[in-house]
């Protein structure tokens, strides 16, 4: 078991008039080396959740545990190591920084880790080789296409080598080619032994033979596993 | 350790690479900057190089003059009083000065003349300041032409033009012979203009200036210390009305530097959203942060301290050398020795590179301190 939720709630604008609760107890068990799908319409609660896990947010209450570590109470320092060390995120919108190349976008997350330069930029490189953008590495972002964007955002999620994806929406602004192609991606990186947590409503992602669980989540509530 | 030095090594990179990312706003940032330090570094320079070569000359000069009063105005002084001065104990010499002041009407400018402690001029002959060489256009061997106070013509040859080292008090200066200062401006040989008075101790000045004033009632006493007070007072009280006259400048660059340095862009905010989303922590923000103030900030204050110093002692002060340097009609083209006053450029420092990078640090802190999850919606 690499990530674990025990009755994790979340809500918004605490005791306020527009208090909003946007997850309600979930309980969760992720294995490491699979695939997970969390589904479910925009607005169930499913970018919440992801940045729960992720170490973006904290729960109101509950528990969450991470490679047998209780993080819900760690302070924000020992949360962004956690972050840095454990996670790679792709996201909806690929939020790639503008006007700096590709290559130093994939190394951006390692900059803090205190690696050499030198060592830092040939793996960087290595990546963007691996998933065949590096005659674009050089390029400004802005510059790339979509599907080199997602590419790029791919390698800087791997850069820190970490033990699990988190991919939010990944295929929502790609056309089907493309999506298959993430798809196929995932399954490479399956095989290489990383844990992959993705929210996605695109059934060409639930839907996909590499997948091992899917959730279904509604209204802030987590529904029993329906793959 | 290695560690913590390639950290700040990778962020600093960054940091230059975001900063020119946003050239033109950094630029134009710098620019005025720039601008609001060159001028506050060049009034500052000025003024303290040019109150230093003052009292550079003014050690020279005697610690103490002696005037006479008449009806509460300065008039020549007997011959005599040096007897009565040099009796006193503690004075070890007292010589009487001749100088005065002269309209000329051909340029406009009014000449000091003075006759020389040592190695007078030959009667006939004289020694011109640069200035006064200037205006007339006169080199060694012409003749300069006096209206005496009988209004008779005296011609005068020059023997020399000073040398322009310390132009600023040698600028209108004629070096004159005690018979043609006479002749010039009347008197007697048992007059003096004042007498100059030196000391074999300067802790006994005060002493002696108050037996001087006992022993001769219609005189007054005036000491060194305070002609450099006086000049002190002057460039300070010059100094002091261009700062103040920069004062709008320098506020109108606070503004506008805590508008451009401390209103982060949403973009800006986007981007630190991506930073901490993908590993770095708040501190590492505010390191970058800080780097970019201090890359801004510092270079534009080395920059601009870089132009004073040109400005002031290369180029002869040419902005605002005409308020500074003083209502003198020959205004003097000199070039200040370069002296500087290590506080006051950790001042300027203080006043502008500190608060700058504290605009720049508060602000994205601010945004640094949110969640990373925001830029997941």
């Amino acid at each position: 078991m690499i990530i674990e939720l025990q009755e994790a709630r979340k809500v918004f604008h605490q005791g306020k008039p527009n208090e909003f609760v946007a997850l309600h107890g979930i309980n969760l068990w992720i294995e490491a080396c699979r695939v997970t799908v969390i589904k479910g319409p925009s607005g169930s609660g499913k970018t919440t959740l992801l940045s729960l896990i992720g170490c973006m947010s904290r729960p109101t209450s509950g528990r969450i545990r991470i490679l047998d570590r209780e993080i819900s109470s760690l302070p924000e320092r020992f949360l962004t190591e956690v972050r840095r060390e454990t996670f790679g995120f792709i996201f909806q919108h690929f939020n790639l920084i503008h006007g700096i190349t590709a290559l130093e976008n994939v190394m951006l997350p390692a900059y803090p880790s205190g690696e050499k330069y030198a060592s830092l930029k040939k793996r960087a490189l290595d990546l963007l080789d691996h998933f065949g953008v590096l005659p674009k590495a050089q390029a400004k972002v802005e510059k790339l296409s979509g599907g080199e964007a997602q590419r790029v955002t791919i390698a800087r999620a791997l850069i820190n080598d970490p033990f699990v994806i988190v991919a939010d929406e990944p295929t929502a602004y790609l056309d089907r080619r493309l999506a298959e192609e993430f798809i196929e991606t995932m399954g490479r990186l399956k095989a290489g032994r990383k844990t992959i947590l993705i929210a996605s409503h695109d059934p060409i992602v639930w839907d996909s033979p590499i997948v091992d669980r899917v959730y279904l989540l509604r209204d802030g509530r987590l529904e029993d596993p329906v793959k | 350790m290695g560690n913590v030095v390639e950290r700040q090594k990778n962020i600093l990179d960054f940091t230059l690479s975001s900063l020119l990312r946003r050239r033109r706003k950094n630029l134009a940032l710098a620019l005025v900057y720039t601008l609001v330090v060159f001028l506050l570094a060049s009034v500052m320079f000025f003024a303290y190089a040019i109150k230093k070569e003052a009292s550079l000359l003014l050690q020279n000069a005697p610690e103490m003059t002696v005037q006479r009063i008449l009806a509460g105005r300065h008039s020549p002084i007997p011959i005599s009083y040096i007897e009565r001065i040099r009796d006193i104990p503690g004075v070890s010499s007292v010589k009487g000065r001749l100088w005065g002041y002269y309209y000329d009407p051909v340029v406009g400018a009014n000449y000091t003349l003075i006759l020389p402690e040592t190695e007078p001029p030959e009667k006939g002959t004289i020694r011109i300041g640069a200035g006064v060489a200037r205006a007339r256009s006169l080199l060694v061997g012409d003749t300069l032409e006096f209206r005496t106070f009988r209004g008779e013509i005296m011609e005068l040859e020059v023997r020399e033009v000073l040398s322009p080292e310390s132009e600023i008090v040698s600028s209108d200066l004629i070096l004159i012979s005690a018979e043609d200062f006479l002749a010039l401006f009347g008197g007697s040989h048992e007059l003096s203009t004042d007498l100059a008075v030196r000391v074999r101790n300067a802790r006994e000045l005060p002493t002696i200036a108050l037996k001087v004033a006992e022993r001769l009632p219609d005189t007054r006493v005036i000491l060194r210390e305070e002609i450099l007070r006086t000049y002190d007072a002057i460039f300070n009280w010059r100094g002091g009305i261009l700062i103040i006259i920069l004062a709008g400048a320098v506020l109108a660059f606070i503004i506008l530097s805590w508008d451009k340095a401390s209103g982060l862009s949403p973009e800006e905010r986007r981007e630190i959203g991506i930073l901490k989303a993908t590993g770095w922590e708040t501190s590492d923000v505010l390191l970058m942060k800080f780097w970019e103030g201090l890359v801004v900030s510092l270079s534009s204050f080395l920059t601009g301290i870089l132009l004073a110093y040109f400005h002031i002692f290369f180029t002869g002060s040419g902005l605002f050398a005409p308020v500074l340097k003083g209502w003198a009609v020959l205004l003097p083209e000199f070039k200040l020795i370069p002296y500087l006053d290590p506080a006051q450029i950790a001042a300027l420092f203080f006043l502008t590179v500190v608060p700058y990078s504290v605009a720049t640090i508060i602000p994205a802190w601010r945004a640094a301190i949110v969640d990373p999850d925001s830029v997941m919606r």
